[in-house]
């Protein structure tokens, strides 16, 4: 295994030690260890926003804390659901007495904590809705839209979600935005190697030289297909066919779109595939409001890509055209 | 004796947790082959974490099972975390006013157990996870009941369904959590939590079994 570690089993603990040190202009820890929060949670008046997932996909999820984002994070072992009380304890850090929303991904295990820890801040008087992302296509057909994994589209519902607290809306309406938002998103990824949870020693599943898996989850769940590995204008075409039916995105649309590496891309490639992908939406007559590119949701060391797109109406536009100040995404 | 006293019964719990320790290995082994190989470290984390929570304040089988399952629930995240903290405590709530668990008792201890984790989890049987352990054994428990078996004999019976469930998850096709990703390929090797389950089961029907004799 050729890492950068210490201990293989204390990866999560050494990252958040470095993590909190470089960013103590954003971000501060809380009484766990386990739950980070933004420096200024809870935000007086406002409601607060709280994620949380496995480690291993940085900059998601501690990354995306911040002004007009995140108020706390919980934050689990590599690739493993946070404790239920990590996520309660996000809530008790993000909590103004304004409620909380928190916004995760459609996982076995996050869906089991996030519903305990519900439970609990409701026995304490902290009131919790959930929205939860799943926004990945190749992970099951649109008539069991409710089986889908989330995954980079969970940034798109969290600038969104953020956004409108930030703006002063009530919890309702930071729940209804955040689903809208998630609602309006389609995702799909694209791997070409495996990776390595730096604990197990080796890697989680393989993939060929030559060949691509097409669909591939964040886990390196399996996707739809594995194929030769095509040219990334070739790739760009296979991701847009399997999202625009989905959704579908037409003519006249206007969206944003997210391309994000899985963690071992060369942001270079990443530039390469996007420059197709704008064309083809553009020929279709889809029109890119914004776009994202770069690293922004990975999957430790694997080599892919995943594309995101979010269609826009105009509160989705106004929100995410507003200011944000986080480590994962800037926007002035 | 047909029963045996709540305040007797912490023992139980040290047995369980000694279980999972001499185990964990194993379970990480299996669990490698299919997941990601964490399984054993953390259910030992969660076990041996209860083991250091469980002070001289901690009295009886039921006051044991609540703080074991408090742990696995609050501190071990993931899936089995959960899963099997739900278990433990479920278990717990059905015995805490109990002076002495007779086989009703148990049955109802155990059926809840079963309740709790299979409203959670949502795995049915054949979906090649504990739930092929644990169902199989709670029925042949309550079979046994019913056949007016006494509460060594039912114990008895239900140690050895778990082991036949456990078993027959070689030959499943994952279909929930994180080993249903491997489809096809997750078939021909044991599921770690149905192992763990065993484990668990066993471990209770043996040490039950041995203050009922003694």
């Amino acid at each position: 295994m050729q890492r950068i570690i210490n201990d293989p089993d204390k990866v999560v603990e050494d990252m958040l030690e470095g993590f909190l040190k470089v960013h103590k202009d954003l971000v501060v820890k809380t009484d766990n260890p386990r739950t980070i929060k933004y420096k200024n949670a809870p935000v007086e008046g406002k409601v607060g926003v709280v994620t949380g997932g496995g480690s291993g996909h940085k900059p998601a999820f501690i990354g995306y804390t911040g002004r007009n984002m995140l108020d706390a994070v919980a934050v689990g072992e590599v690739f493993s659901s946070p404790t239920a009380k990590a996520f309660y304890d996000a809530f008790r850090a993000a909590d103004s007495g304004k409620g909380v929303a928190c916004l995760y991904g459609n996982y076995a295990g996050d869906n089991m904590n996030v519903k305990m820890a519900v439970d609990i801040a409701e026995e304490d008087g902290i009131e919790v809705k959930t929205v939860v992302a799943n926004d990945d296509v190749a992970s099951a057909p649109i008539t069991e839209r409710e089986k889908r994994r989330g995954v980079a589209g969970e940034i798109f519902m969290w600038k969104i979600g953020g956004a409108k607290a930030a703006k002063g809306g009530s919890l309702d309406e930071v729940i209804a935005a955040a689903q809208k938002a998630i609602d309006n998103t389609r995702s799909v990824g694209i791997g070409l190697t495996s990776c390595t949870i730096p604990a197990v020693g080796k890697p989680n599943f393989k993939i060929e030289n030559g060949t691509m898996e097409v669909g591939i989850g964040h886990h390196g769940e399996p996707g739809i297909k594995v194929t030769e590995l095509k040219t990334a204008d070739e790739i760009a075409q296979i991701m847009l066919e399997i999202i625009l039916p989905d959704y579908p995105f037409v003519a006249g649309d206007e969206v944003a779109v997210l391309l994000s590496g899985l963690g071992a891309t060369p942001v270079m490639e990443l530039y390469i595939l996007y420059s197709k992908v704008e064309a083809l939406l553009q020929e279709r007559g889809i029109k890119v409001h914004r776009s994202y590119v770069g690293n922004y949701f990975t999957s430790l060391e694997m080599m892919g890509a995943t594309l995101t797109i979010m269609k826009l109406d105009n509160e989705l536009k106004d929100l995410l055209d507003m200011e944000a100040d986080s480590i994962g995404l800037k926007q002035f | 004796m047909d029963y045996f006293y709540n305040n007797k019964g912490v023992g139980i719990v040290l047995g369980l947790i000694k279980t999972i320790q001499d185990n964990k290995d194993y379970l990480s082994e299996i669990d490698g082959a299919l997941g990601d190989g964490d399984h054993g470290i953390n259910m030992n984390k969660g076990f041996t974490l209860c083991k250091e929570r469980l002070t001289a304040d901690v009295t009886d089988f039921s006051k044991a099972l609540k703080t074991l399952g408090r742990v696995l629930l609050m501190e071990i995240g993931g899936s089995m975390g959960p899963l099997y903290g739900t278990f433990f405590i479920e278990m717990s709530k059905k015995c805490a006013d109990k002076e002495t668990i007779d086989k009703n008792t148990f049955k109802e201890m155990i059926e809840a157990a079963l309740n709790g984790i299979s409203t959670l989890g949502k795995a049915k049987v054949g979906d090649k996870t504990l739930i092929d352990t644990l169902v199989p054994a709670v029925e042949a428990y309550n079979k046994a009941l019913a056949e007016g078996k006494d509460f060594s004999g039912a114990l008895i019976e239900m140690k050895a369904a778990a082991e036949k469930g456990k078993d027959s998850t070689k030959d499943m096709v994952a279909k929930i959590g994180r080993a249903s990703r491997l489809g096809e390929r997750s078939r021909g090797v044991l599921d770690a939590g149905s192992i763990s389950c065993y484990l668990i089961i066993a471990s209770i029907s043996d040490s039950i079994k041995a203050l009922l004799e003694s």
